[in-house]
């Protein structure tokens, strides 16, 4: 399977000697957007974290390609530079670290790891700026240090827009809709709809479907104790907000 | 004493320096000096047994058969190198603890030597600088001599930074007791940078001693830069005295030297006088960085603030000791105090000592302290944004220590720190 942007197979995952994942099967193809729901404690975060190389999630089987290479052996930074973005569920606050030294930093890493040439500090401050206009963001989070002070919902936009300034081949939304007001997520979707294209790919994990009004997906699927219990179009998500997990749980074998 | 080499070096030097003055000084000086001395000879250098020494043991120098302090200049090079890194045109250069007026450049400054405004009974000696306090403010008190005494006048410049610069020499180790007297006259306002560097691979050991008397509504601003070879000894005895309305802002930057200790004293004397005092300390190798800091409220309605932060890699050894000292008829006071370390290595070691004695009953003291490695989740998201272990690391330990430095008053020389930070920082120890 060429076309597979994200290939992941019988993926068993422990945390702390216990099992969270228990036998993952999940293909994602270029130009998908794909959306994982699930109540809590089915493994959404695990997913997420794995995938994004976090320190304390053992892989015990199964594997993970990324266009066709394995993922699970590359560092955090090294999947970061090969297209994998992460958008945190908690984005972590970093005193004395500027917003906009870190993003130039990451940015031209990144570009540097793609062959492209690197921004100087003009550049850089113009597409930083477009880029935080599209979002609706205040210019004075770009001097201040990263995430700190920054509300909830600010930390969120603050994911979006390293994401937009990075552009990942698979972006990996970890419950980025959680504590965003339904403005704040309009602005935040259509940040991650500008990003959707042929050569991309978007994993969502949402506890909610009302990000996928704005995010409509090509395919939902619901986790649950560790394992995919059920896949669908977005008829599924609908579903899933009228009936709650308990059916499907039910149906599971 | 116990006869340690060190300790018959220093002896050799007081009955040297007192047979070649005994005719001329004033005879309340000579029994200062002779005080002093005993209070140092009594009990010797101190041990790890003394309280005040817990954690600083002075074993390392104990054995150096040091020689009594040489003449000698600050050679070109390193002055000019010196001059850059602080970027101040006011220059007081003293080299082996002598006073040395050919090399500075003291443009309008009141400077005299401190021997002469002694001798004349201009200046007293011990009044600000307790050497009952410390065994190594006495030793400084008993063998100081040619130091320096700068008077800052209520019409001084205020944008001009002083800066006082002590050199120590390389080859057979010496001992020197520089000594640097500073008053800032009511309602002036001062920048004072003491900077200490010396020759590469210098085993010599500094011990000054620095008296900073603060007038009425006067303002000061003082910065030690210490950063003497890694095979250097330092002991620095700070006092500060501070009258009604005054503000002084202290600032330790302890880089350098193979034992280094700051002990600062500051006594708020007057009503509503205001200090800070911070520090940044870097260890690596086997450095020992020992911060010894007492503050006394001795006013009421007096207030200070406390920040020391440190990292320590390697298998060096970092100390905070902060006193606070509220009397007991000094209401309405402000304290707050703060020690952070990070450990960058599994060799390193702080001991980090707050100690509140209040004695007052309508007081607001605070105090924390943390001992930690690098924040594991912030190294990780640095990571998934596609920076490597080390730059992460790197990127926030110095984000730790530059909060310091941007305290700092001189914008020369927090660049120049800046850079030294930066460069000082484990970039390939990734452990």
């Amino acid at each position: 399977m060429s076309d597979a942007m994200l290939e992941i197979r019988n993926l068993h995952v422990r945390v702390e000697d216990k099992p969270i994942l228990r036998g993952v099967d999940l293909v994602i193809r270029a130009g998908e957007v794909h959306a994982v729901m699930g109540p809590n404690g089915s493994g959404k975060s695990t997913l997420a974290n794995v995938l994004a190389g976090r320190e304390g999630y053992e892989v015990t089987q199964g594997s993970v390609l990324f266009r066709g290479k394995d993922l699970l052996s590359l560092a955090p930074e090294a999947r970061a530079r090969a297209g994998v973005f992460l958008a945190f569920q908690y984005p972590v606050e970093i005193p004395g670290v500027g917003n906009s030294y870190f993003m130039k930093a990451a940015l031209n890493t990144v570009r540097e790891a793609r062959g492209l040439p690197t921004l100087d500090a003009i550049d850089f401050l113009k597409l930083v700026k477009q880029k935080a206009k599209e979002l609706e963001m205040d210019e004075t989070f770009l001097s201040r240090s990263v995430n700190e002070g920054f509300s909830g919902g600010e930390k969120k936009r603050n994911e979006i827009l390293q994401m937009s300034l990075l552009e990942p081949a698979l972006a990996v939304l970890d419950e980025t809709d959680s504590g965003l007001d339904i403005d704040a997520l309009r602005i935040v979707a259509d940040g991650v709809n500008r990003l959707r294209s042929p050569e991309r790919a978007v994993l969502a994990i949402t506890h909610y479907q009302r990000l996928l009004d704005y995010l409509v997906p090509d395919r939902t699927h619901v986790l649950i104790g560790g394992r995919i219990a059920k896949s669908g179009d977005r008829g599924l998500a609908i579903e899933l907000e009228k009936r709650g997990y308990a059916w499907i749980e039910a149906e599971a074998p | 004493m116990r006869g340690v080499a060190a300790e018959l070096a220093f002896e050799r030097s007081y009955e040297a320096a007192r047979r070649g003055r005994s005719e001329r000084a004033p005879v309340w000086l000579e029994r200062v000096r002779e005080e002093a001395w005993q209070a140092f000879a009594e009990r010797g250098l101190p041990t790890r047994r003394d309280e005040d020494w817990r954690f600083t043991s002075l074993a390392p120098l104990e054995g150096l058969d040091f020689a009594a302090p040489q003449p000698g200049e600050v050679p070109a090079e390193q002055l000019a190198a010196a001059r850059e890194r602080v970027g101040s045109a006011l220059l007081l250069v003293i080299s082996n603890g002598q006073f040395r007026r050919e090399q500075s450049q003291i443009g309008g400054l009141s400077v005299e030597s401190l021997d002469g405004a002694m001798s004349t009974g201009r200046l007293g000696l011990g009044s600000v600088l307790d050497p009952k306090r410390s065994p190594l403010s006495a030793l400084n008190t008993a063998l100081q001599s040619g130091g320096v005494f700068l008077e800052i006048a209520a019409t001084q410049v205020e944008s001009a930074a002083i800066h006082v610069l002590h050199w120590l020499d390389g080859g057979a180790p010496q001992a020197v007791n520089p000594r640097v007297h500073v008053v800032v006259r009511a309602g002036a306002s001062a920048t004072l940078v003491e900077h200490f560097v010396g020759a590469s691979g210098s085993r010599g050991f500094s011990n000054s001693g620095t008296e900073l008397v603060v007038e009425r509504d006067a303002h000061l601003r003082y910065v030690q830069v210490q950063e003497f070879p890694e095979s250097a000894f330092h002991v620095s005895s700070l006092a500060t005295h501070q009258a009604t309305g005054s503000r002084v802002e202290l600032a330790s930057i302890a880089l350098g030297g193979r034992l280094a200790r700051v002990e600062i004293r500051s006594t708020l004397s007057g009503e509503r006088a205001e200090l800070e005092v911070n520090g940044l300390y870097l260890g690596r190798g086997v450095q020992h960085q020992d911060h010894h800091t007492t503050i006394d409220h001795a006013a009421p309605r007096t207030t200070s603030r406390e920040l020391f932060k440190g990292m320590l890699d390697g298998r060096a050894h970092g100390v905070f000791h902060g006193r606070v000292h509220v009397r007991p008829d000094a209401q309405k006071i402000d304290a707050a105090q703060t020690n952070r370390t990070l450990l960058l290595s599994d060799g390193a070691v702080l001991d980090s000592k707050p100690q509140l004695e209040i004695f007052a009953d309508d007081v607001k003291c605070s105090h924390g302290a943390s001992i930690g490695q690098l924040d594991p989740d912030q190294i990780f998201y640095l990571r998934a944004r596609g920076l490597d272990l080390e730059r992460a690391r790197a990127l926030l330990s110095f984000a730790f220590a530059s909060e310091l430095l941007a305290k700092l008053p001189l914008e020369t020389l927090r660049e120049s720190l800046e850079r030294t930070l930066l460069a000082w920082l484990p970039l390939g120890a990734a452990s």
